[in-house]
């Protein structure tokens, strides 16, 4: 099709990049794993993932939520990477868990190699943050970084699963391979989740939020 | 924004193709494809058979990710587990062996732990491999988590797949871990799913292609 010359309009890049919606005959997403949101630490005490709340979808809408931690960079050195739920809206992160926790080691000196159940780092009907990862350093390149898996926070007849591993540089210069799974123990809906470590803030870091459709 | 009518612009297939950014439209996650859901009903089974049910089951992926939402068995004590076919599911019975492992962590804090469990491994085995430990009936405990499949397809490997599952059982919260092969160079086309006896009473087995 010829268009007329006082008619035609060129496109660039630019008009595509402003593009905010979809044509309505666009196919809806074709992936399977949506993203949500995108959190971004600046010297923050917490991050918080709230249903309802600027754009966070934490409901029924998927069955399992996934959410990505990356370059989380604490304040103070040898900090706890920790989480809690919520089930009301984030006014209080106190959902009972009971937890396992184990993790590897090796350090960059070569001298210690290990792998341990970590007593004490798991919880047992608990409403405590529960560690993800230990040790974290605040180096300026250290860090940590992994995935979680919420399962059906939404649903009111099941406890609340949860698995999570989580590579972290700790402060004595190694490697720790988090690995906490664990059920909050309530049958009601979960619609929070909140991040932090044990004290201090959260110098840097991103978390991204993900669901996964099952239709 | 809604433009107004006289505002409307259409882009036609060339501009579009031209394309290099799409600015604020999200990222399609386009590399994990939704395939299938099975939904269970005091089932015995729960089968992905490629080619049946519009499941794929093929060299169309690499990768497969299986995902278990609330998968709830009938009765206590019921260990969850797979087996492979090569028939397009008249038989379950691929050899494999594996490895299990899990933590756990009773409600009172007496026992967490972690430990290789011989029990539950098999070695050149054609009978189902067990991916939980011994998951309880309460009403409101279940198994979730996700199995991988790599490359099932393939006639010159072996067929490698790993698992993660949380669940419950008896007071004790439970992450387990297996992982193995079936010892096949034939192309795997279905997978079964069930506990060792007792029905699948509830919940969902989504399949996933990875591209």
């Amino acid at each position: 099709m010829i268009i007329g010359g006082p008619a035609l309009t060129k496109y660039n890049d630019r008009s595509l990049k402003d593009l905010t919606t979809a044509p309505a005959s666009a196919p809806s997403s074709p992936g399977a794993l949506v993203h949500i949101k995108t959190l971004t630490a600046s010297s923050s005490s917490t991050l918080s993932f709230v249903n309802g709340a600027s754009s966070v979808v934490l409901d029924n809408t998927y069955p399992i939520y996934r959410f990505e931690f990356i370059n989380m960079h604490p304040a103070n050195d040898t900090q706890e990477f920790q989480f809690n739920m919520s089930a009301d809206s984030g006014s209080n992160y106190n959902v009972t868990k009971t937890t396992t926790y184990f993790r590897t080691y090796h350090n960059e000196a070569d001298s210690s190699a290990t792998l341990l159940y970590r007593t004490g780092n798991d919880l047992a009907q608990s409403t405590n943050f529960q560690m993800l990862a230990d040790g974290v350093g605040n180096g300026n390149d250290e860090c940590c970084s992994g995935t979680l898996h919420l399962f059906n926070p939404s649903d009111t007849t099941f406890t609340k699963y949860f698995t999570s591993r989580i590579s972290a540089y700790e402060n004595n210069n190694g490697i720790r391979d988090n690995y906490c799974a664990g059920y909050g123990n309530t049958t009601s809906a979960v619609d929070a989740i909140q991040f932090k470590f044990g004290s201090g803030n959260i110098d840097a870091g991103t978390i991204k939020l993900y669901g996964i459709k099952d239709a | 924004m809604t433009l107004p009518a006289d505002k409307l612009i259409t882009i036609n297939d060339r501009g579009a193709r031209s394309a290099t950014a799409f600015g604020s439209l999200e990222a399609s996650g386009g590399n994990m494809v939704f395939i299938k859901k099975l939904t269970a009903s005091s089932s015995a089974t729960l089968s992905f058979v490629d080619g049946a049910s519009s499941v794929v089951l093929d060299s169309t992926y690499k990768e497969y990710l299986f995902t278990f939402k609330n998968i709830h068995n009938a009765t206590d004590d019921k260990l969850l587990q797979m087996n492979m076919s090569v028939d397009s599911g008249s038989n379950y019975n691929v050899t494999k062996t594996t490895t299990f492992f899990h933590a756990y962590n009773a409600e009172d804090g007496s026992e967490g732990t972690f430990q290789y469990d011989a029990n539950r491994d098999i070695a050149q085995d054609t009978g189902f491999a067990t991916i939980t430990q011994g998951v309880n009936a309460d009403n409101d405990q279940s198994v979730n988590g996700t199995l991988h499949l790599f490359n099932p397809s393939s006639t010159t490997f072996v067929k490698h797949f790993i698992s993660r599952i949380a669940h419950t059982a008896g007071g004790y919260g439970r992450d387990s871990y297996a992982a193995g092969y079936g010892n096949t160079t034939s192309a795997v086309d279905a997978i079964q799913f069930k506990f060792d006896s007792g029905d699948i009473e509830s919940g969902d087995i989504c399949l996933y292609g990875i591209l």
